[in-house]
C-alpha cells in the first residue's frame, strides 16, 4: 500500500538493502570505536559525532524508509533536528562568549609602605559574582 | 523471504454510494476509518503523525544533550575524568546490539508487508530479544555504578576523585542516569509494543494491505536506536 | 445581503436536518467517549472558559490588592505579600497554561478546522480525545496543586527559588508537563489534518487563512513543547535530587534555566497568537464583504512567524546575565520577528478599504483586535530595543505589553471568533445588542486597565511588587477600576452568550455570508459534517458579485 505501490515491491533487494546497511553500520562503530582510542586531541569529538551523525543517516533513510517516503516525512525530519541545532547553537553562542567570572584587569598591587592604617582601598576585592 | 517479486496494489476504492453520500458506511477492510477515502491516504497520514511524533522525541532528548554538552563545558576535567568509569566494551556491545535489533525490526516489517506472519513474529521476538540483551547490559553497568557510589546529584558518594569537592561529578553522573535512564524507559515501552504487535500479527491482523501498526512501531524502534548511536559516542568515546 | 437574524430558514436554505452532532446521541457516556471533533471542541470549550473563568477572578484579586499600598478594604488589612504572590503566580499559570494555549486551536479549531477544509473529522480523533482528557487531568492537577500548597514563583517558576521553595511547586510543575502533551498532541493533529484531509480542489493556497493560522500553530506546537517538558523534569529532578543543574550552590547555571524556559516559551506566545490573527483574517473579509487583500502574504507570514518565533527568546534574558554579544544578536532577531506581523495589519486594513462594512460584535472584536495588537506589538518593539528594555524591563510596561497583545489580541480575537462562529456550533444566534454593550465595556475596560500600566512602568513602577511609593497610588486605582469594568463587560458575554441557547433564534446556514465551507452545512452541523463531499469551486474569499448557491 501507498509509496510503495509506485514500484513494485522487491523483498529480496530490499532485504539486501537492510543487510547491508547494517554491514556498513557495523563497521563505522568499529571505526569509531577504533578512534577513540586514539588521541586526535579536540579533534575527538568532532570525528565521534561526525560518525554517529553518518549512522544515524544510514538508519533514517534505509532502515526508516526516508528514501522511499514521500518527501513530508523526511521534511517533518530535518524540522526535528534543525531546530535542535537552533537551540544548542543559540545557548552555546551565551555560555562560550559570557565574560570570565574574575575580573581580568585585577593588578598585583605593591603592600604598603610601613603605615600601619594601610588604605584598605588598595587592592580591588575580586567579584564574587 | 519470498523468493518472487511481489505486486502489491491496494484494494480497489470501493463503491462510494450509500445513504450518507460519499463515502460508504461499510469499507471492505475493518480498519479503514471512515474519514479517510483510501486506506492509503489513512496509512500517508498515519506515517506523518508517527514522524511529528519523532520530531517531539529529537528536541525531548536534545535538550538533555544540551545540558550535558554545557556542563561538559563547565566541568571539563572532571567530566573526562567520570568516563573513565564507563565501560567502552559495554558500550560498544549494546551499540551492536541495538543495531542488530533495527536490523530485525526492519525485516519484520519487510515481512509484514508480504503477508508472512510468522516470520513477522519471528523477527519481532528477535527485536524484543536484542532489547532484553540491552537492559542486561544496561542492569550490570548500573549496579558497577550504585557500588562505586557513582550515583545523580545528592547521592553521588564515590571516593577518590582527583578535584576534591567539585560537583562536576555528581552532575556527570546526574545526567548519565538522566540520559540512559530516559532512554531505558522507551526500550522499556519499545518492548511493550512490539509484544503487543507480536501478539496482533500472531492473530492474523496484518497483511500487504495493512501493517500500519507494525510500520509505526518499527518507526519508534528506530528513533531508540538513533538516540543510542548518539548516547554511545558522547558518553563511552570521548576522553 | 439581509442578515435572517430572527428566522431560522431562508427561502433556499435546505430544510434544518432534526437529528444534528449536538442531539443526535444524548447520554453523558456518548459524550465522554465521543470521537466527534465537535463535541471535543464544544467540551474544551467549556474547559477552557471555566479556566478563564478561574484566571479571572485571580486577576481581579491582584487588581484588589493593589488598589491602595496599605492593603486595606474596608479599614481593614486583607491580603499578605505571600498571599500576593500566589494570587498572581496562579492568575499568570492558569491563563497561560490552561486557557490561551489551549484556548483557540483546541476550541473553535476543533470544531471549525475540518468543517472549514470539508472533511468528516480530524486525522486522529482518538488522540484528540486523548488530548482533551490530557488537558482535564492537567487541570485537575493545577487547581489541587493550588489547594494544597503554595505556588508563588510566579508563572515563569525561575530558578533558584523554584528548585529550592517548600509548597507545591512539583505538583504545578507536574501539571504544566501533562498539559504539554495535550497542546503536542493537538498540534499534531491538526498539521496531519491539513496535509491529508482537504477537500478535492483545495489545494495549498486555497485554503481559508484560518487554517494556515492553525497550521503554523501546530508546527510550534510541535516543535517547542517537548522542550518545555524536559525543562519542567529537569526542575523536579533538581529539587528531588539536586542534580546540580540550575542551582549555583552546587555547581549548576541559574540563567540556563531561563534558556530552556524561554526556549518553549516565546515560540508560546506565538502559538497564542496565531490562532487570533488567523481569525481576524476570517472576520475581516466577511464583514467587509470583501476579498483579503494579499492572501499569499498572510499564508507566508503565518508560516514565517511560526519559524522566527524559535530564533528570540534569549530577549527575555537580556538583564539576566546572558552574553552582550547574545543580547545584541537576539535584540536584532527580535526587530526581524516583528515584520510578518506588520504585514498582516497591513493587510487586514487595505481589506477593510473600500469594503462594504458592517459592524456586528466579530466585526467589532476584530477591529478593536486591529488597534490593540498594534499597541501591544508596537511595544514589544520597545522592549526588543536593548538601551529601552534596560530600563523598563520587569516593569509595569512589559504587563501591560503583553496584556495588550495576549488580551487585547488573543483574547479579543477568542470573543470575535466564538461570536462568528457561534451561530454554527450551537444553532443560535445571541443578541447583537448585547454584544455591542459589552464588547463596549470590555474595550474600555481594557484600556483602563493596561493603558495605565504603560505610565506606570514607564514611570519605575516594577512589576510582581505587593508594596509601592504613594506616587504610584491613582495609577493603581485607575487599573483597578479598570479591571471591574473589563470584567463587568465579560460577565455579561457570558450571560447573554448562554441565555442564547436557551431564546436565541434558530441559527441559518449562513448568517454572515461567509464564502469558506463551514457556511455550506447546517446550523449545528450534522454529525458527520455534510451530507455529501463538498468539493472546492472557488477561490478563498470570493465576494465577487454572483448567487451564492448551495453545493
Amino acid at each position: 500500500m501507498s509509496s510503495h505501490t509506485e514500484h513494485a515491491l522487491n523483498p529480496k533487494a530490499e532485504a539486501r538493502t537492510y543487510t547491508l546497511t547494517l554491514v556498513v553500520l557495523l563497521i563505522l562503530t568499529a571505526i569509531t570505536v577504533g578512534a577513540s582510542y586514539i588521541q586526535f586531541g579536540s579533534l575527538n569529538v568532532v570525528i565521534a559525532l561526525g560518525i554517529a551523525t553518518i549512522k544515524a543517516t544510514l538508519v533514517a533513510l534505509f532502515f526508516m524508509h526516508l528514501r522511499h517516503d514521500k518527501p513530508v516525512n523526511a521534511v517533518i525530519a530535518c524540522a526535528g533536528f534543525l531546530f535542535l541545532g537552533i537551540f544548542l547553537m543559540f545557548t552555546f553562542l551565551d555560555v562560550d562568549t559570557r565574560d570570565p567570572l574574575q575580573p581580568v584587569n585585577l593588578k598585583a598591587v605593591a603592600p604598603a609602605a610601613a603605615a600601619p592604617a594601610a588604605t584598605p582601598a588598595a587592592a580591588p576585592a575580586p567579584a564574587k559574582e | 523471504m519470498s523468493s518472487s517479486t511481489v505486486d502489491l496494489h491496494p484494494p480497489d476504492p470501493h463503491a462510494p454510494h450509500g445513504a450518507h453520500g460519499d463515502v460508504a458506511a461499510v469499507h471492505d477492510d475493518p480498519h479503514h476509518q471512515h474519514h479517510f477515502t483510501t486506506m492509503e491516504q489513512q496509512f500517508d497520514t498515519s506515517k506523518i503523525g508517527m514522524w511529528l511524533f519523532l520530531a517531539t522525541e529529537v528536541l525531548t532528548f536534545g535538550g538533555l544533550f544540551l545540558g550535558f554538552g554545557l556542563m561538559q563545558n563547565r566541568y571539563p576535567r572532571e567530566f573526562v575524568e567520570a568516563h573513565e568509569h564507563l565501560q567502552r566494551p559495554l558500550g560498544a556491545l549494546n551499540t551492536v546490539v541495538l543495531l542488530v535489533s533495527s536490523f530485525t525490526m526492519v525485516l519484520a516489517v519487510l515481512a509484514a508487508r508480504t503477508n508472512q506472519p510468522k516470520k513477522t513474529v519471528r523477527y519481532l521476538l528477535m527485536t524484543i530479544g536484542c532489547a532484553c540483551i540491552f537492559l542486561g547490559v544496561k542492569y550490570f553497568e548500573y549496579s558497577h555504578k550504585f557500588e562505586e557510589g557513582l550515583l545523580p546529584g545528592r547521592f553521588y558518594s564515590h571516593q577518590g576523585d582527583l578535584i576534591a569537592g567539585s560537583h562536576g561529578y555528581s552532575t556527570f553522573f546526574s545526567f548519565y542516569f538522566m540520559m540512559t535512564g530516559l532512554h531505558g524507559i522507551h526500550i522499556l515501552a519499545g518492548i511493550g509494543l512490539l509484544s503487543w504487535i507480536a501478539v496482533r500479527t500472531s492473530r492474523g491482523e496484518f497483511s500487504n494491505a495493512y501493517y500500519t501498526p507494525v510500520d509505526l512501531v518499527g518507526l519508534f524502534w528506530h528513533l531508540v536506536d538513533l538516540i543510542w548511536i548518539y548516547l554511545f559516542p558522547l558518553y563511552y568515546l570521548i576522553t | 445581503m439581509e442578515h435572517a437574524l430572527t428566522s431560522g430558514t431562508r427561502i433556499g436554505d435546505r430544510p434544518r436536518p432534526v437529528k444534528n452532532y449536538l442531539n443526535e446521541t444524548t447520554t453523558v457516556w456518548s459524550w465522554m467517549s465521543t470521537l466527534d471533533h465537535k463535541r471535543i471542541g464544544v467540551m474544551y470549550l467549556v474547559g477552557v472558559l471555566t479556566a478563564f473563568l478561574m484566571g479571572g477572578v485571580f486577576a481581579l484579586l491582584v487588581r484588589l490588592s493593589l488598589l491602595n499600598n496599605k492593603h486595606m478594604l474596608f479599614g481593614k488589612v486583607w491580603v499578605t505579600a505571600e498571599t500576593y504572590n500566589r494570587f498572581f503566580t496562579l492568575h499568570g499559570a492558569i491563563m497561560v497554561f490552561l486557557f490561551i494555549i489551549p484556548a483557540i486551536p483546541a476550541s473553535l479549531g476543533n470544531v471549525v478546522l475540518p468543517l472549514m477544509i470539508g472533511a468528516k473529522d480530524v486525522a486522529f480523533p482518538r488522540l484528540n480525545l486523548a488530548s482533551f482528557y490530557l488537558w482535564v487531568i492537567g487541570a485537575v492537577m493545577a487547581i489541587s496543586s493550588m489547594v494544597i500548597g503554595a505556588v508563588d514563583t510566579g508563572w515563569t517558576f525561575y530558578t533558584p527559588y523554584s528548585t529550592t521553595t517548600d509548597g507545591a511547586v512539583g505538583l504545578m510543575t507536574m501539571a504544566v508537563f501533562v498539559l504539554g502533551f495535550s497542546s503536542i498532541f493537538t498540534g499534531l493533529n491538526f498539521i496531519s489534518t491539513v496535509h491529508k484531509l482537504r477537500a478535492p480542489g483545495m489545494g495549498w493556497f486555497d485554503m481559508p487563512l484560518f487554517i494556515w493560522g492553525i497550521y503554523s500553530t501546530g508546527v510550534i506546537q510541535v516543535l517547542a513543547t517537548p522542550v518545555l517538558a524536559i525543562t519542567l523534569v529537569l526542575l523536579l529532578l533538581e529539587r528531588v535530587f539536586q542534580i546540580g543543574i540550575f542551582d549555583s550552590r552546587i555547581g549548576g547555571d541559574p540563567v540556563l534555566f531561563q534558556h530552556f524556559f524561554w526556549f518553549y516559551s516565546h515560540p508560546a506566545v506565538y502559538i497564542m497568537i496565531l490562532p487570533g490573527m488567523a481569525i481576524i483574517s476570517e472576520l475581516i473579509p466577511t464583514f467587509s464583504r470583501k476579498t483579503i487583500f494579499g492572501y499569499r502574504a498572510i499564508a507566508y507570514s503565518s508560516v514565517s512567524l511560526a519559524l522566527l518565533s524559535f530564533i528570540v527568546w534569549g530577549h527575555h534574558l537580556f538583564v539576566a546575565g546572558q552574553s552582550e554579544l547574545a543580547t545584541v544578536v537576539f535584540s536584532a532577531l527580535t526587530f526581524l520577528v516583528a515584520l510578518p506581523s506588520g504585514v498582516k495589519v497591513f493587510n487586514w486594513l487595505s481589506t477593510m478599504y473600500k469594503g462594504n462594512i458592517s459592524f456586528e460584535t466579530p466585526m467589532l472584536y476584530a477591529i478593536a483586535f486591529i488597534v490593540l495588537f498594534t499597541i501591544g506589538g508596537l511595544t514589544g518593539i520597545f522592549l526588543g530595543a536593548l538601551s529601552v528594555d534596560v530600563h523598563l524591563t520587569d516593569t509595569y510596561f512589559v504587563v501591560a505589553h503583553f496584556h495588550y497583545v495576549m488580551m487585547g489580541g488573543t483574547v479579543i480575537a477568542f470573543l470575535g471568533g466564538l461570536h462568528y462562529w457561534w451561530p454554527k456550533i450551537t444553532g443560535r444566534m445571541y443578541s447583537e445588542k448585547w454584544g455591542r454593550i459589552a464588547t463596549s465595556l470590555v474595550f474600555i475596560g481594557f484600556n483602563m486597565t493596561f493603558f495605565s500600566q504603560f505610565i506606570m512602568g514607564s514611570r519605575g513602577m516594577p512589576r510582581r511588587y505587593f508594596n509601592y511609593l504613594d506616587q504610584y497610588q491613582p495609577i493603581h486605582a485607575f487599573s483597578t477600576y479598570g479591571s471591574w469594568v473589563l470584567g463587568t463587560g465579560l460577565f455579561m458575554t457570558a450571560i447573554y452568550l448562554l441565555a442564547s441557547l436557551k431564546y436565541g433564534p434558530l441559527a441559518p446556514d449562513n448568517p454572515w455570508g461567509g464564502t469558506t465551507m463551514e457556511w455550506q452545512t447546517s446550523s449545528p452541523p450534522i454529525s458527520h459534517n455534510f451530507e455529501e463531499q463538498p468539493v472546492l469551486e472557488h477561490e478563498p474569499y470570493d465576494y465577487r458579485p454572483k448567487t451564492v448557491t448551495h453545493a
